[in-house]
């Protein structure tokens, strides 16, 4: 269940990580890692308290120490404007328009799904990377944030379970352990 | 209320001040506009628990800040290009508690000697207003020796056959060497290149209470979870612990009050927004090369050269694929660099004899590999390609790389001021950067850049590239803006009013009680990070002003430690 996007919405936002970074051989796709729910996550992150931004801090438990990351920072007054200006947009608030309208993430994201067509879940392959390679702007920003997903820590909702670090052999976070001096120097 | 300092920021810069000035008696408050996620507010020798290990939170989401929707800056190539062509963030350094210091990597080379006297030692540059400095290495000494010890450097004294004099060891021993450079300071040493240990703010043992770096590898562009990047955390937990040093996070200097010769105190806009007014029997102001100009700016502290001079460093990168991995990720990020190419040799002077220069100077390279894997794969295609780029990594896991932060000579068309329309959220004009690299840069990187490839080369690279930053595209991209956070010398330091803006003490010119203790004040930009060198002036300034100065020899505010 998608938090932000509709159902349909999210369907064609599904099919279209499925295109950007597709499942092969050498490890499983966007889908599978969780990136429609870290895009939805992030559009909808206000929807939750403290807003899911920033992970906590220092350690994620991976390594040892607490599972902190899961407790999101919150927000001073300065943070939650920008990113309600980043996610939502000016939205016609003056105080968000100190330089001018800010078209946010959500309008972007919304439109660009819609550009891509209802249909575009069913699609034949050829036909669904044309659509995309018809909007450029929609699609990088969305590859921007499908990397994101793919890469980044486990508790912003993608890369479930550690499989895009695991498919590119990176360790992600390493703290409190670290690496040991000859880790370092001769690995 | 009325103290003796406000400081202005709390990164390196500041914080020296805030220690020298409260290990002399006085009351300071530092003002922040960032907030504090660096110390534990119950317990100020603890990290805060909010520096992590994470990509998203420090590489995209703006964690340190300055957040550019908020706190925008604009930039322009030149006045042909208009107002502005970029809107956004432009030479950021963190707008935080412990400002630049805490995403640094945390490489803190001295200058040397030549770097402080360009015009007496190679005459001027056509184009450029060169000139030396009114403080040299030798009166400075005393202070990076001092530095080095109140932040705690780790590094190799006599590794660098072109290093000044020390009156000193280094406090700590050099970290572990990354296995990359290892690999790389061989090659370099095999083209005849003197590669050393890179003296770097990072504990190597546990140093005055702080652990040593475990390594963790999230060190360029992260803060430190655990303490052990001093830079300035030492400074702050002693200047706070001292009881005679307030800090005020999220709280924006708007104006520095001046009543004829005389600064009164500052505004600060609060947290909540409200303004209220701070009596100061001094002003230190240590936003950084951009932030600092903007608020004299603000301020009507205004003189004809006041933002002019503005230097970045010009950075030449070479890369290439070796056939291994190379474990970038773990580490302190650089752990090897070489002064080669700043000293320059018989090629550099035919070089620039070809382009028509008098002289051209490199800058220090740094050893370095590359760490994050969501910033690599955003510079792969998307598409089937993509998880077989990621598997091979070429331009992560395999990739080696040299920076060389190239000299930038001071024009006065490179410069900080305000921009005629653009406001931050709290109503601010922000500063705009106008910056362009010199004939001297382009020709000094065209030098140097197949030189840094031939040393991949050797190390058995695939593949090489070279490409500087900012690069050649159009003027509205963002690789127009500089990458490099080396900003420099928009108040210039110097002993005439009429070329200068600040005196040799850091004082502005005539005003008897501001003092600018920033990287903003540098003449010349050498070709090495700015951080030492800014902590070691901010320090000189604070003592010449408390009367405490300078230091002996022996460092004696820091319980010694092995090395």
């Amino acid at each position: 269940m998608p938090v932000w996007l509709t159902e349909d919405e999210y369907r064609v936002l599904a099919a279209a990580c499925d295109r950007l970074i597709p499942a092969t051989a050498e490890g499983p796709g966007a889908v599978a890692a969780g990136v429609p729910d870290y895009v939805d996550g992030l559009l909808g992150a206000f929807l939750v308290d403290p807003p899911r931004i920033w992970a906590g801090g220092p350690t994620s438990g991976r390594r040892g120490g607490d599972a902190a990351f899961t407790r999101f920072h919150s927000l001073s007054a300065l943070d939650e404007l920008a990113w309600r200006m980043r996610i939502e947009g000016s939205a016609g608030h003056a105080e968000r328009e100190f330089n001018g309208p800010v078209v946010g993430l959500q309008e972007q994201v919304r439109t660009g799904l819609a550009g891509l067509g209802a249909d575009f879940a069913a699609a034949p392959a050829a036909e669904q990377d044309a659509r995309l390679r018809a909007d450029p702007a929609f699609t990088e920003v969305l590859y921007r944030h499908a990397c994101e997903g793919m890469y980044g820590a486990p508790e912003y909702g993608g890369n479930r379970e550690g499989v895009g670090w695991r498919a590119i052999g990176f360790e992600g976070d390493v703290q409190p352990r670290g690496w040991t001096d000859d880790e370092v120097t001769a690995p | 209320m009325t103290v003796d300092a406000v400081i202005v920021g709390s990164g390196p810069g500041g914080s020296t001040a805030a220690d020298v000035l409260t290990a002399a008696g006085w009351s300071v408050v530092i003002v922040e506009k960032g907030r504090n996620h660096l110390l534990d507010p119950d317990d100020l020798t603890r990290p805060a628990a909010d520096f992590s290990n994470d990509e998203l939170k420090f590489r995209a989401r703006h964690f340190l800040g300055p957040d550019p929707l908020v706190e925008p800056r604009t930039f322009r190539r030149s006045e042909a290009d208009g107002d502005r062509t970029v809107v956004g963030e432009v030479n950021s350094v963190p707008s935080t508690v412990g400002g630049g210091g805490t995403h640094a990597d945390g490489k803190v080379p001295r200058f040397r000697p030549d770097d402080f006297r360009l015009l007496d030692l190679l005459g001027p540059q056509p184009g450029a207003e060169v000139a030396d400095w009114p403080v040299g290495y030798d009166e400075l000494e005393p202070y990076y020796t001092e530095a080095e010890w109140s932040v705690g450097v780790a590094g190799a004294a006599g590794a660098n056959p072109f290093a000044g004099p020390r009156s000193a060891p280094y406090p700590m021993p050099p970290g572990p060497p990354m296995y990359g450079a290892t690999l790389s300071a061989a090659a370099a040493e095999r083209l005849g290149y003197h590669p050393y240990p890179a003296p770097t703010a990072a504990n190597s043992v546990p140093y005055d209470g702080r652990p040593a770096c475990n390594n963790c590898g999230f060190c360029s562009f992260f803060g430190c979870p655990i303490h052990a990047k001093g830079d300035p955390v030492a400074l702050l937990r002693r200047a706070l612990g001292s009881g005679r040093a307030e800090l005020w996070p999220e709280s924006f200097v708007s104006r520095i009050r001046v009543s004829g010769r005389r600064a009164t105190g500052v505004d600060v806009v609060g947290p909540d927004g409200t303004t209220r007014s701070v009596g100061a029997r001094h002003v230190i102001v240590a936003a950084g090369a951009v932030e600092t100009p903007r608020l004299l700016l603000l301020s009507d502290l205004d003189h004809p050269l006041l933002g002019r001079y503005l230097m970045c460093h010009f950075q030449t990168l070479a890369a290439g694929s070796l056939p291994v991995r190379t474990y970038a990720e773990r580490g302190r990020a650089v752990t090897h660099v070489h002064d080669d190419m700043i000293v320059g040799d018989a090629a550099a002077r035919t070089a620039a004899a070809g382009a028509g220069l008098p002289w051209l100077r490199g800058g220090m390279v740094e050893h370095a590999g590359a760490a994050l894997p969501v910033l690599e794969a955003q510079h792969y295609p998307w598409g089937p390609a993509h998880p077989r780029l990621m598997a091979d990594s070429p331009i992560r896991a395999r990739l080696w790389a040299f920076i060389m932060q190239g000299e930038d000579l001071p024009y006065a068309h490179n410069r900080v001021d305000l921009d005629p329309s653009v406001r931050d959220a709290r109503g601010f004009p922000v500063a705009r950067v106008t910056y362009r690299p010199g004939p001297h840069e382009l020709v000094a990187s065209e030098h140097y850049g197949p030189r840094l490839a031939a040393i991949l080369t050797e190390m058995g690279a695939e593949w090489t590239s070279v490409s500087t930053s900012p690069g050649r595209g159009n003027a509205s991209s963002p690789a127009a803006v500089p990458e490099s956070r080396h900003n420099m010398g928009t108040v210039r330091m110097g002993t005439d009013p009429a070329t200068s803006v600040a005196d040799p003490t850091g004082h502005l010119h005539g005003v008897d009680n501001v003092v600018v203790a920033d990287s903003s004040v540098f003449v010349t930009s050498a070709g090495y990070g700015p951080t030492l060198t800014l902590v070691a002036l901010a320090a000189r300034a604070a003592h010449l002003l408390a009367g405490t100065g300078p230091p002996d020899p022996a460092p004696a505010r820091v319980s010694p430690a092995p090395g």
